[in-house]
């Protein structure tokens, strides 16, 4: 047990000299000092693989990597995984998502000496969301570890070569770019970002936060980030997302669980189709849609300025087609190439 | 306390048709004190039993008796008497006690009348809430008192997920968050620094996943027949 205030313990011989812990692109473009544009895909409820490369395709050449969802709200789906070996084939680079409810630890490590293998390197490690909320509500949830301890784990394999019961791993560690999540406006909002201070302390590389909308809840919470230093310790990814109509606002706004929309933010949503006739449903839709993306591009914009943030994470949920116009609309676009 | 449930008549019919004559066993402990298998659970289980099978044109007889522990030998050992003449003996014991009459008497059926849920306390009245789920390494002493294993949906060990919102939980807006409690506990008492530690992966082998767990204490076994 470590307090996050204790001192590395120092190291037992010198480590060979790693430059980049997974090398992988969005390590490079982090490293360069760029800010980072990452985006996510949902895999289908099929073994479909085309619909991973459709989707992929329209991500490429407007983010520096791609989040493959790990059965999200609980819903079966293809695996992130493969789904992740079809994004490197395609050249790619996934984000590869791993939930602690499906898994235990040895389907973990496993599963991740199989993701580095096929070539992919970048994993997140998520508490994953309750079964009850998804297609398998009877489900046994597993939970064997949490997100916290995953990383940790994760990063003991890659870094010091061992298995989380302490063996050593033949031929060492996966070299595996280490993410985790953070919510800021979940409660309680104090200890929200002692959760963050305990990831970065277990080893998190990376953070992608849930959505923001709430622009100053979320600019108090980076303030205390960079008052604890935080921000120098793990880089932290904004997450931003198009609303498709006033319907998901609202919806996002009073049933998702540890979601904050503002009712400014609702209203725009809900004045983006004055004037349009309620019976045309294209046009509407059209409306809603476009307001969507400005809002997100808005707040890219917004984001940049805060300090501390070292990206985007864009989560346009069944939506990817949005992501270019955003990148592009933000001035992200075309993204940068990281140096070797 | 033990918490149980009683199963709903429709399955306690199904389960019991064919049989003519049972022995309907309550147990005066845990189950008595939420009310779901004391001496006046039996009576009224009984009643409702036997009017069902009368309506259904197959009547059945359903005796009465309740223990002190269905729990332990001892005290279900007098049910040995008369017991033949039952062709299945109808438990209103937690699971343990479902299975101590078994293995008492192993040429019997014998059959579950509750549903045991869970140990917990009643919160208020008519409302029973879980609290243990016997792990096996008990953690309250770095939670504030307040158990993650058996309040997390998610038993996790190093704070809320991201779905705690208001202090309740992302399950069900009517459970609260058991982080959001260790938290105000912890803060209560001056000790919010203490979930900065980083709780490493528990050993689970002591919960049920080291299969049937068991309890020896060598100071209180009885000495082997040859040493007296």
């Amino acid at each position: 047990m470590d307090q996050i205030s204790a001192p590395a313990p120092a190291a037992q011989a010198p480590a060979p000299v790693r430059r980049f812990k997974s090398g992988s692109n969005l390590e490079r473009m982090l490293a360069a000092g760029h800010f980072a544009v990452t985006a996510e895909i949902g895999p289908p409820k099929s073994h479909d693989a085309e619909v991973i490369r459709r989707k992929a395709a329209l991500l490429e050449g407007c983010v520096d990597a791609a989040n493959i969802t790990d059965n999200q709200t609980a819903v079966v789906r293809l695996s992130s995984i493969a789904s992740g070996a079809i994004l490197v084939g395609q050249g790619l680079e996934p984000v590869v998502q791993m939930t602690c409810r499906d898994r235990n630890r040895l389907a973990m490590q496993s599963d991740l000496l199989g993701a580095a293998a096929l070539g992919i390197r970048n994993v997140l490690c998520l508490t994953g969301d309750h079964q009850s909320h998804g297609n398998h509500p009877g489900a046994k949830n597993v939970h064997d570890i949490d997100s916290i301890q995953m990383v940790r784990m994760v990063k003991e394999m890659r870094d010091e070569g061992l298995f989380q019961c302490g063996e050593e791993i033949s031929g060492g560690g996966p070299p595996l770019l280490i993410g985790a999540a953070a919510n800021p406006f979940a409660d309680p909002f104090e200890l929200r970002v002692h959760r963050l201070a305990k990831k970065a302390a277990a080893g998190a590389d990376f953070i992608q936060t849930q959505l923001v909308f709430d622009m100053s809840r979320f600019r108090e919470y980076m303030k205390r980030v960079v008052d604890l230093g935080l921000h120098e310790k793990v880089a932290i990814l904004a997450g931003v997302g198009p609303l498709k109509s006033a319907g998901m606002a609202r919806h996002m706004r009073d049933k998702v669980p540890g979601m904050v929309v503002p009712d400014g933010t609702v209203a725009r949503m809900e004045a983006a189709v004055d004037g349009v006739a309620a019976e045309d449903k294209q046009a509407r839709r059209e409306a809603w849609r476009a307001e969507g993306i400005r809002i997100c591009i808005e707040q890219i914009r917004e984001l940049r300025e805060i300090e501390g943030l070292r990206g985007v994470h864009i989560m346009a949920i069944e939506w990817e087609e949005a992501v270019r116009p955003i990148v592009e609309g933000a001035g992200l676009f075309p993204r940068p190439a990281p140096e070797v | 306390m033990i918490v149980a449930k009683q199963k709903p008549l429709s399955e306690l019919t199904a389960m019991l048709d064919g049989y003519r004559n049972v022995l309907a066993v309550g147990c005066g402990t845990c189950v008595t004190v939420c009310f779901a298998g004391g001496v006046k659970e039996v009576g009224i289980l009984a009643s409702a039993l036997r009017m069902a099978r009368r309506l259904d044109g197959e009547p059945m007889s359903v005796a009465e008796t309740t223990v002190q522990r269905q729990c332990e030998a001892e005290y279900i050992a007098p049910l040995a008497e008369g017991l033949d003449e039952f062709d299945a003996v109808l438990s209103l014991g937690c699971g343990v006690g479902v299975q101590t009459l078994a293995e008492r008497f192993p040429g019997k059926r014998v059959l579950p009348a509750l549903d045991t849920a869970f140990m917990g306390l009643p919160t208020e009245q008519g409302v029973w809430e879980e609290r243990c789920q016997g792990c096996g390494h008990c953690v309250l002493d770095i939670t504030g008192g307040i158990c993650p294993v058996s309040r997390c949906a998610k038993q996790l060990m190093n704070g809320p997920c991201g779905g705690s919102q208001g202090g309740m939980c992302e399950v069900d807006t009517d459970t609260p968050c058991a982080w959001q409690l260790i938290w105000e506990r912890l803060a209560g008492q001056g000790l919010a620094d203490r979930l900065l530690e980083i709780q490493p992966p528990r050993d689970w082998s002591t919960s049920r996943d080291g299969g049937p767990r068991r309890i020896v204490r060598d100071d209180l076994r009885l000495p082997p027949a040859e040493d007296v």
